[in-house]
């Protein structure tokens, strides 16, 4: 599985790109609207057909595409059928994550569930690299199960925050560094 | 002119108060305290941006997400739809050639929102209620970070909003439909179906001989389209108001209620099906109408694929009651099944129904060149980039894998919101506020073409800028709604602050512009009462 940095990356690059050729589109086009043009200045309905097409395809495309090529999608959508090789059983309630007693040290390459209920509120639960950079997240919904599996590819310290509004005590619904991954172990 | 005249009695002494009739009087009292409001917003956005940067005393965090909660809903009601609604309830009358049906629901419409918004306003600002607009359960009922009585104040304040956006849609559809006094019988049953749509989707399976015209404009029929989202957000709002108005009395009063009662995954699903009838209903479909009708009035030409972008005002209705998943994606209890559908697919036809507003309005423009770049025109440009720009924003994030990455950071609110709203929105609605001023004032004239300018180049590049840089701290990871105390991600908000600075700038250049042009006495003549009141839109020459 890719890290999600690399996805960022990638939709970072694109959408930039897509800014860059669109607003040159629209200067472009606010320039020759004022001129006299050659011609009946008539756009072909051929041409809006056309373009009817190409956005119909785009908008299906997208998600055809990203659900083929970053790998949390399919595995978030069929997560019931997985079996997971490890799991982390979480609690939240009065603004606070209680976490499970043991160390929560991942193997990288292990599919990790992290199950979290909480007691009271709607919260968030995300995951965070030490450059504050995020690597997933899910909201926590009372009265329901809010779980999530994830495959984590290289070693790193993770910190738990809250990513949803919880009132203005949730701001301090940080734990730090408390997810440590390492290299396969071999015995 | 000496510039104390000016300032007294405007521009070269052009415009006259006693002069407007009662319906531009009304239509100018919406768009000034609109504007007004606007004001608030952009205020309250750059302290929200210094605290997000230095956490300053004489805000304490309690009032930073009162200010918060407060921020979005200042925007929506008290500026958006104030300066929406005002303009519609003259323009309706205006391009179906009658008059309004009811000056005194108008007048209850204008009350109710500006009080209402006020009274929501004052609420949070005093007792610091602060479940923001989302609402998620249990939280606005959550009484150990929340006065209940400031909270029943706030719910009571959205519920006159959405009483008066209820009278809104009444006197839209009552004018289209209705027969004035002295009139022959008009066809009421065929006028709402042309509004609606449902005459064009008969007219499909009629033979081209027997196909009935519209009889409604298209700006109208969007017009009418965009009202049936206000109507059900305003019936969903109110409910929800008055689901937790039930638990703030009895905590009142002294009793716990069972916060558990409510299932909180099945009241997000209902709510945010509500809420996002208007940022993905009635604004886009509203948005759309308005650029059709400023395309056919700058060119004087007809629009280009008339009958394609009257039916895909339908198809965008009918999408808009269906696309509200996207905001549940990162729920894992929410089905896939709704989450793939509606949150993905379904989503995706917006990207092809403001597509092809898009492509629409340009080719009409194109169809007329050589045209001259006024106010109306360059503003409307504007909000064609702003659209261009948040529609895939947002279309990107409604996506399963992209969300996990994306959901709740600084990407949503910068590129998608802001600048759906500040750029695509707001110079949309500047462009209306250009076109309609000669025609509201009796032929006023602006101050400073300069001023005009100013106003547009800074509102589009803050606009855009502060996007831009919300959206690279959300990709960086930046959360939005919660405060970081260590600078992680000051630069950004900094520059976003720069931004801000130049949307507040061009703000000011705007009004300035506009008080020059009308005058302080002109101002304070449009909210006194007129002297004949009637129908009329224009005065008789």
């Amino acid at each position: 599985m890719v890290d999600s940095s690399l996805v960022l990356k990638g939709q970072t690059i694109a959408y930039t790109l897509y800014t860059v050729v669109i607003m040159l589109v629209m200067l472009w086009f606010a320039y020759k609207v004022t001129k006299t043009g050659k011609g009946k200045n008539v756009v072909k309905p051929a041409l809006f057909y056309t373009f009817v097409i190409f956005l119909t395809t785009l908008g299906i495309s997208l998600h055809i595409i990203t659900f083929n090529t970053i790998p949390w999608s399919e595995m978030d959508l069929n997560r019931g059928k997985i079996t997971p090789d490890k799991s982390f059983v979480i609690t939240v309630e009065d603004h606070q994550f209680k976490l499970p007693d043991e160390e929560m040290l991942i193997e990288v390459g292990e599919i990790v569930e992290f199950d979290v209920t909480t007691l009271d509120l709607t919260y968030g639960f995300g995951l965070f690299r030490q450059d504050n950079s995020m690597l997933f997240q899910m909201q926590v919904v009372p009265g329901h199960r809010n779980d999530i599996l994830w495959q984590f590819v290289k070693p790193g310290i993770y910190t738990i925050r809250s990513t949803e509004y919880s009132g203005p005590k949730g701001i301090a619904m940080v734990e730090k560094d408390v997810v440590r991954v390492v290299e396969k172990i071999i015995e | 002119m000496s510039f104390v005249k000016t300032l007294m009695n405007g521009e070269q002494g052009l415009f006259k108060a006693g002069s407007l009739t009662a319906m531009q009087k009304l239509a100018l009292r919406f768009v000034v305290v609109g504007l007004v409001y606007y004001l608030f917003v952009v205020v309250e956005g750059m302290l929200m941006r210094i605290y997000a940067v230095e956490q300053i005393s004489m805000i304490s965090q309690d009032q930073y997400f009162a200010i918060l909660t407060a921020h979005p809903l200042v925007g929506i009601f008290g500026s958006t739809y104030l300066i929406v609604m005002g303009a519609f309830l003259f323009l309706v009358p205006f391009l179906m050639k009658k008059p309004i049906y009811s000056l005194k629901l108008a007048n209850w419409n204008f009350g109710l929102i500006a009080g209402g918004t006020f009274t929501f306003w004052a609420a949070g600002f005093i007792s610091h209620y602060a479940p923001l607009y989302t609402l998620y359960w249990p939280l606005p009922a959550d009484f150990s970070q929340f006065n209940p009585v400031g909270g029943a104040i706030f719910v009571l304040g959205i519920a006159l909003i959405m009483v008066g956006s209820m009278l809104f849609v009444v006197n839209v559809f009552k004018t289209i439909t209705y027969t004035p006094e002295g009139w022959e019988k008009q066809p009421a049953g065929r006028l709402l179906g042309s509004a609606l749509g449902t005459s064009g989707i008969a007219n499909i399976f009629r033979k081209k001989k027997n196909r009935r015209e519209h009889l409604v404009p298209l700006p109208v029929a969007a017009i009418a389209r965009g009202s049936v989202d206000v109507a059900l957000n305003a019936i969903i709002l109110l409910f929800t108001g008055v689901l937790i108005l039930v638990f703030m009395v009895a905590a009142i009063l002294g009793h716990d209620l069972r916060e558990s009662a409510i299932d909180a995954l099945l009241y997000k699903n209902w709510f945010w099906w509500g809420l996002d009838l208007i940022a993905d209903g009635l604004v886009l479909i509203f948005v759309a109408g308005t650029w059709y009708l400023l395309a056919t009035m700058i060119t004087g030409k007809k629009l280009f694929m008339g009958n394609i972008a009257r039916a895909a005002l339908l198809v965008e209705l009918i999408v808009s009651w269906t696309v509200w998943s996207h905001h549940l994606l990162s729920d894992q209890a929410q089905p896939a099944i709704l989450k793939v559908l509606s949150g993905e697919m379904v989503t995706a036809f917006e990207l092809i129904t403001q597509g092809l507003a898009f492509f629409i309005v340009l080719a009409t423009l194109w169809s007329a060149r050589p045209l001259k770049m006024t106010n109306e025109l360059k503003f409307l440009l504007g909000g064609l980039a702003g659209f261009a720009l948040a529609v895939p924003a947002g279309i990107m994030q409604a996506d399963v894998g992209l969300n996990r990455i994306l959901h709740n950071t600084q990407w949503i609110i910068g590129p998608h919101v802001h600048v759906a709203i500040l750029v695509g929105l707001t110079m949309t609605l500047y462009s209306a506020i250009y076109f309609l001023f000669p025609i509201l004032t009796n032929g006023a004239k602006w101050y400073s073409q300069k001023l005009a300018n100013i106003h547009f180049w800074l509102h589009l590049i803050g606009g855009i800028g502060m996007g831009a840089f919300m959206g690279m701290a959300g990709l960086k990871g930046m959360l939005r709604r919660t405060l970081y105390f260590n600078g992680e991600f000051d630069l950004y908000m900094i520059l976003a602050a720069v931004c801000g600075t130049l949307l507040l700038l061009s703000f000011l250049a705007f009004f300035y512009n506009l008080v020059m042009s009308v005058g302080v006495n002109g101002v304070i003549g449009i909210f006194r009462p007129t002297k004949n009141v009637n129908k009329d839109l224009l005065p008789a020459e």
